[in-house]
């Protein structure tokens, strides 16, 4: 599996560091339920799926890997800076 | 149809014409007591144990391909009980136990074998946490040994004991640790079932499950609608898709787990052996291949097979453990879908859905609690109270963080296990 960074272009699997599904972090007071379902609960998908991944050997950057859980197929990725409010850590 | 040595005699002597299939193929009934989603081994287990010990038999359970085909038919085959934190201790000792009594109940040669289990350690540290653990077994009515080094080497002289990285300081064995022929516990079960009445209904996949007032009435199946006063989710790896139908979303996230088999060989290696360090295990099988694995692959994946990085890392870990598997030449490999918990536990519990029932997060070790799952989950569905053994696998520990069994010790949260 390769995963093409926005930054370096299409790398091995092995540089890459998979955090999981990309989601939308809730607020500090939006209560226990909403952060329950941010760690722990997940649509878990059989096909295509938005990941966080770090090119921890490359260029170190957050990446947000859409990607086919069924056939390993990686269909695109973009920066996490770039889709800042979106998606986070 | 009963299994004996007379029998297999006397079918010797005829033709083996008197041979019959082990379980029937039933039409659908319209409605059933209870439904087990999930024809592995724990749905068949369970099945299996309603019927035992609480004399429920109008019940079906519903596999989407064959009996066998999933992770309880492509597994490497480790029973065990040799675990450290409260809940889980009790319950894989339970399990252990009715292994030890699984082929006499069941009339079934499930090849248990109780060859013993080594966990490796390679630094004081290890050695003291391997006590520990030893310990906790011992207390738990399990068995466990300290070896030192020259204990190890008297076992298993083959490993390279002056590794520069992981020299070998000793190693946990647990003697009453082992394998078990995966296929067979599969097919002994499902023969037990069916011969109680449970009907095990085959290429049925269920499609929906049907809701009214918070009750579970049944589910939608490609072979119809069966209504069901109980309903019970075994699925594993596809815990979150079956779940979605009751409107759940899980703490489970779907990851690959790869395994390895060589050509047969002779026997070589007796006992199954723990390398933790390297994230890589073996044992050899009946048959005589070298049947070995290592860690996940570590990105959400349902397409049964891995891919080469973590290959590699398992060749490479087994190499440098046991230098002679160099020259083994690997058949055929693997991955099974894994239902990974944010914990590395189970879950066996209740929904919010009157009636239905959960049982998943086996992670990468489910096939050991085969007997132990399908016992406590049946006095689950059957009392609706929680089997003694069992009363830790809640669903709701990670919203509150209590109860949190974490037994590698890396935090609670999906990509650490």
């Amino acid at each position: 599996m390769r995963i093409t960074c926005p930054i370096c272009g299409a790398r091995d699997r092995r540089e890459f560091y998979y955090q999981g599904a990309a989601l939308t972090r809730p607020g500090p007071d939006d209560g226990a339920q909403a952060w329950d379902d941010y760690v722990h609960l997940r649509d878990n998908p059989a096909g295509i799926t938005r990941e966080l991944w770090q090119h921890e050997a490359g260029c170190a950057a957050w990446i947000v890997v859409t990607r086919d859980t069924v056939t390993h197929a990686v269909h695109g990725a973009e920066l996490a800076t770039d889709l800042a409010g979106e998606v986070q850590s | 149809m009963r299994f004996s040595g007379l029998r297999i005699l006397k079918e010797g002597l005829t033709g083996n014409k008197g041979w019959t299939p082990h379980w029937r193929d039933p039409d659908p009934k319209e409605e059933y007591d209870i439904v087990i989603i999930g024809g592995g081994g724990h749905g068949l287990a369970t099945a299996y144990y309603l019927a035992r010990d609480h004399g429920l038999t109008n019940i079906a359970v519903l596999e989407r391909g064959y009996i066998g085909g999933g992770n309880v038919g492509r597994n490497t085959t480790i029973v065990r009980a040799n675990y450290n934190m409260p809940g889980n201790s009790e319950f894989y000792s339970h399990s252990l136990r009715l292994w030890e009594g699984l082929e006499d109940d069941l009339n079934y040669n499930v090849m248990h074998s109780q060859r013993g289990v080594i966990n490796l350690f390679h630094s004081d540290g290890q050695r003291d946490y391997a006590a520990r653990r030893a310990n906790s077994m011992i207390q738990q009515g399990d068995d466990a040994i300290l070896l030192d080094r020259e204990g190890v080497r008297e076992k298993v002289p083959y490993l390279d004991f002056d590794n520069a990285r992981f020299p070998i300081y000793g190693g946990l064995y647990h003697p009453r640790g082992g394998t078990a022929r995966h296929d067979a516990v599969a097919w002994g079960f499902a023969r037990g079932a069916d011969q109680r009445g449970v009907d095990l209904l085959q290429n049925c996949e269920v499609t929906g499950i049907d809701i009214e007032n918070g009750q579970v009435r049944g589910v939608q199946t490609s072979r119809g609608a069966i209504r069901a006063k109980k309903v019970g989710i075994v699925v594993a790896g596809r815990s979150g898709q079956v779940a979605a139908m009751a409107g759940m979303r899980l703490p489970i996230e779907s990851h690959i787990l790869q395994a390895f088999v060589t050509e047969g060989l002779k026997p070589c290696i007796d006992q199954v052996v723990t390398f933790g360090m390297g994230h890589f295990y073996i044992s050899q099988s009946d048959k005589g291949g070298l049947v070995f694995g290592g860690d996940l692959d570590f990105y959400a994946s349902y397409a049964s097979r891995g891919n080469l990085p973590m290959a590699e890392h398992v060749m490479e870990a087994g190499m440098a453990l046991m230098p002679m598997i160099g020259k083994a030449r690997v058949l055929r490999s693997w991955g099974g879908i894994m239902d990974m918990s944010p914990d590395g536990s189970p879950i066996i519990d209740r929904t919010p859905v009157d009636g239905l029932f959960l049982n998943c997060g086996w992670c990468y070790g489910g096939f050991k609690a085969v007997p132990g799952s399908g016992s406590v989950f049946a006095h689950l569905m059957a009392t609706g109270r929680y089997h003694d053994a069992a009363t830790r696998f809640r669903l709701d520990r990670f919203r509150d963080g209590y109860g949190l069994m974490d037994e590698e010790g890396t935090g609670s949260q999906h990509n650490l296990h």
